[in-house]
């Protein structure tokens, strides 16, 4: 169970296919993983996120990577 | 890696130093021949990698072959420090006059190494520095430049040795360091340094410890010595603790959290960067915490490879409360840190508030870590605070 990180993936991002394999590619700790027609996090991988911004720079701020310690 | 004896003294023939007539025997039979090749009384020496062999009963005298015989018999069957000897060393008994020290080691404070000599050996050295400073001298000299036999010299006639004594000492002094430094040694030691009946010297036992890393570049001289690759020359074997620390390094390649070795105390320690765990262990010790173990972790592990080195810590009996502390980091996350360490006590079922004593590692996104520390109620410092005010604060809050 994460404890630190909550990666939020909103509907609007499933839709699109490029971004959801450019999610699964830029995560450098394999937060992202494909599940059929959808993008989805993999739970434990979630605290290993090295807060790099990456994914939500390639949703354009859509996805949210939220700190649970904040 | 250390040396057996008898592999030290090969080291030392080849570099002239005198040293009795020996030979390795694997079996009892073996031994009474290598008495009779001898020929006179022997003395037998178990083939361990650990000290106290003369308590243990690892050292045993022999008159004859038959003696000789029985006696590795006796000896191939004790067990030292819970390792079983590799052979006995069968070596000819010489009628002693007087017994010196010799060693060579590194000298952490002056990053030279240093030779350490005194005129009363076959005793706990430590003793002699202790009672008889006078009787032993340290000097400091350059592994960079060439090694100059008066600095051997010196550093004998500093415990007032004179005439002709100096010479044959300063000759083997002289060999010690040049062996030293030749093949990356951490400390090549000869005690005692015999002065015989006669008037000679001669090694009568020697202890050398090789740099772990040094091993592919002296592969030459392991070789000709006969260790193979897989063999580790560990001490002793490792405890099912220390496994199970190389376990978790294995399993994960992000970062590295090796090097764990066991010991008996109530605080866990999780420590590294920059050479910075010895600095710590040291420190805990300085300020009178018992450390449960040693390890070293950094290189930017992952949260699961922290929480699991966290976990394994707190897993050991009688480890009370984990010291996280770190020198001054760039390459290791701290908030990387503290969410695998916080990750691994509440895994382990522990509050990381009450079992983390102390937080200490400075440097990359710490800011980002001590909002995490804070709302785990984690008491942490930043580099203001220094290793060994972090270490005595830890210690104070052991059984607090
Ligand atoms: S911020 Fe970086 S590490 Fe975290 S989920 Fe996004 S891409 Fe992965």
């Amino acid at each position: 169970m994460a404890m630190f990180i909550r990666v939020d993936i909103p509907e609007d991002v499933q839709a699109e296919e490029p971004l959801r394999k450019q999610l699964v590619e830029v995560c450098p700790v394999d937060i992202f993983a494909l599940d059929g027609e959808r993008v989805v996090t993999v739970e434990a991988n979630l605290d290993e996120c090295t807060l790099c911004d990456l994914c939500i720079e390639a949703s354009g701020s859509r996805v949210k990577v939220v700190k649970l310690y904040e | 890696m250390r040396f057996y004896e008898h592999e030290a003294k090969q080291v030392l023939q080849k570099h002239g130093v005198p040293l009795p007539k020996r030979s390795v025997a694997t079996t009892p039979e073996e031994a009474e021949t290598a008495a009779a090749e001898i020929g006179g009384p022997v003395v037998l020496k178990s083939q361990v990698l650990s000290g106290g062999r003369m308590k243990a009963g690892g050292v045993k005298f022999a008159d004859t072959p038959a003696e000789a015989k029985d006696a590795a018999a006796a000896i191939l069957e004790i067990e030292i420090s819970g390792q079983k000897p590799m052979g006995v060393l069968v070596e000819e008994r010489r009628a002693i006059a007087q017994e010196y020290y010799a060693a060579v080691t590194w000298d952490a404070r002056a990053k030279k190494p240093v030779i350490i000599f005194s005129d009363m050996g076959g005793i706990d050295i430590e003793e002699v520095a202790e009672q008889h400073p006078d009787h032993l001298s340290r000097t400091n000299f350059s592994n960079l430049r060439p090694f100059s036999d008066y600095i051997a010299k010196v550093a004998v006639s500093k415990t007032g040795v004179t005439g002709n004594h100096l010479g044959p000492l300063t000759r083997i002094v002289t060999a010690l360091a040049r062996v030293f430094v030749q093949y990356d040694l951490t400390l090549a030691e000869i005690n005692p340094l015999a002065r015989l009946e006669d008037g000679t010297f001669i090694a009568l036992d020697s202890h050398m410890d090789m740099e772990e890393e040094a091993r592919t570049s002296q592969r030459a001289l392991l070789r000709e010595l006969g260790i193979p690759d897989e063999d580790t020359r560990l001490a002793r074997p490792p405890t099912p603790f220390e496994v199970a620390g190389a376990q978790v390094d294995a399993a994960d390649t992000r970062g590295v959290a090796g090097r764990v070795v066991e010991f008996d105390g109530n605080m866990g320690l999780v420590i590294g960067a920059g050479g910075g765990s010895l600095t710590l262990f040291d420190a805990v010790r300085a300020a009178g915490g018992k450390p449960a173990n040693y390890c070293e972790i950094g290189g930017n592990p992952s949260v699961a490879k922290a929480a699991a080195l966290t976990k394994l810590v707190l897993s050991k009996p009688g480890v009370e409360k984990i010291a996280v502390m770190m020198n001054v980091v760039s390459n290791t996350r701290a908030d990387i840190m503290a969410r695998g360490i916080i990750k691994g006590c509440i895994e382990a079922g522990r509050d990381p508030g009450e079992t983390i004593a102390i937080f200490r590692i400075p440097g990359s996104w710490e800011d980002e870590g001590f909002k995490i520390l804070r709302k785990y109620g984690v008491d942490f410092v930043d580099r203001s605070v220094s290793m060994h005010e972090a270490a005595a604060r830890a210690v104070a809050k052991m059984g607090a």
